[in-house]
């Protein structure tokens, strides 16, 4: 692959004098580009500097044509998923003082496509999300003047309350080695969110859901890497969510 | 046919398998190794009915198990309608195909054909 170098130095200067990393960063744009390349940055840096600080940093000061897709800046909305040092990882939730490295290199996630540089294209992972029917399906309302809210003890919401966490970030689908060669595989995104309303006990919609992962590139094409368990930056477990749907589906659970 | 069928199926050969396999092995141990695998002794084995008919069923087993696996194996390589239709019934031709092979072969060492 090849390196593009950017020797430009930052002219402006921190309110703390600090440390400085080298910041690469994969530029590609399919339109224009056979093969992305790589740009440095000398990025100054605190102690409390986080990748999308230091990216923004390069966009401020020194590239602004640097394509990254970002908006909470605290772990909550999900579009910051990039590869930090080769892991998926977000990047307003990764210090640069935890990398342990004066090196930095930022790649786009893994199994999407690149729009540009950092930013991939999330259409088949949320294409993929709305199969699973992400609501509680059943007949009667919560919300009608003659019912009452649907009760769930402590026990119920415990089912499925960490699969709620999900911020769809993409990285368990970055991560997942099958959906490097199975374009068509759900993912373990939508699979975890499969779990999140079967196992609600206010659903009624499960058999619908298991009959759609019930398919030749759905759950059964999961290998168990438990690749997509470790990167979740919000402790969202779907290669468990995974097991326990198969656990439907052969009949050990019901 | 649903995955989760095909996947039992899967699943419940590959224990068979191992079972029965477990025992052909034993089986192999009633004597010595090298005596186990003479001639004589092994055409003694397919004229014992019995045992025929473990050989016959571990054959099925095992490819259906093999096969399958196979599929699995090519479906994630590739993706499309007409190739995946290819795999699809491409191994379960070939699945049949040496389940015969091996069926007449297990017949014909039954009857005493060479």
């Amino acid at each position: 692959m090849a390196v593009e170098t950017i020797s430009k130095t930052p002219e402006v200067s921190l309110p703390i004098s600090s440390d400085s990393i080298t910041l690469r960063i994969s530029r590609f744009n399919p339109k224009n580009d056979l093969s992305p390349i790589f740009a440095e940055f000398k990025v100054p840096i605190q102690k409390w500097t986080t990748v999308l600080e230091a990216i923004l940093f390069v966009k401020q000061n020194l590239d602004h044509s640097v394509a990254v897709r970002y908006s909470c800046r605290q772990a909550s909305c999900g579009s910051c998923g990039m590869r930090i040092n080769g892991k998926p990882a977000l990047a307003c939730y990764t210090k640069i003082s935890e990398l342990n490295s004066n090196i930095v290199t930022v790649e786009p996630m893994h199994n999407f496509p690149i729009i540009r540089d950092l930013a991939v294209d999330f259409k088949q992972m949320f294409a993929n999300h709305k199969k699973m029917k992400p609501y509680i399906i059943r007949e009667d309302s919560e919300i009608a003047s003659d019912t009452k809210e649907f009760l769930q003890t402590p026990e119920d919401v415990e089912k499925y309350l960490q699969f709620s966490y999900c911020i769809k970030c993409g990285l368990c689908n970055s991560a997942c080695p099958t959906m490097a060669t199975d374009e068509s595989f759900i993912g373990p995104q939508g699979l975890a969110q499969a779990y999140r309303y079967v196992a609600d006990n206010r659903d009624d919609g499960k058999k619908e859901r298991l009959k759609i992962i019930d398919q030749s590139h759905g759950i059964w094409r999961c290998h168990f890497a438990g690749s997509c368990s470790h990167v979740c930056p919000k402790g969202v477990d779907p290669a468990m969510a995974i097991q326990l749907l198969r656990g439907y589906l052969l009949g050990f659970r019901k | 046919m649903r995955e989760s069928i095909i996947m039992k199926i899967h699943y419940g050969t590959a224990l068979g398998a191992v079972a029965l396999v477990t025992i052909h092995i034993l089986f192999r141990m009633t004597q010595n190794f090298s005596e186990s695998l003479q001639y004589q002794n092994v055409i003694a084995n397919y004229h014992l009915l019995p045992y025929a008919l473990m050989l016959e069923v571990v054959l099925i087993l095992l490819s259906v198990h093999g096969f399958n696996g196979l599929r699995v194996i090519l479906l994630e390589l590739k993706q499309g309608i007409v190739y995946e239709k290819l795999i699809n019934y491409g191994s379960i031709g070939a699945m049949a195909a040496l389940i015969a092979y091996g069926s007449r072969t297990i017949l014909m060492a039954g009857m005493g054909m060479s």
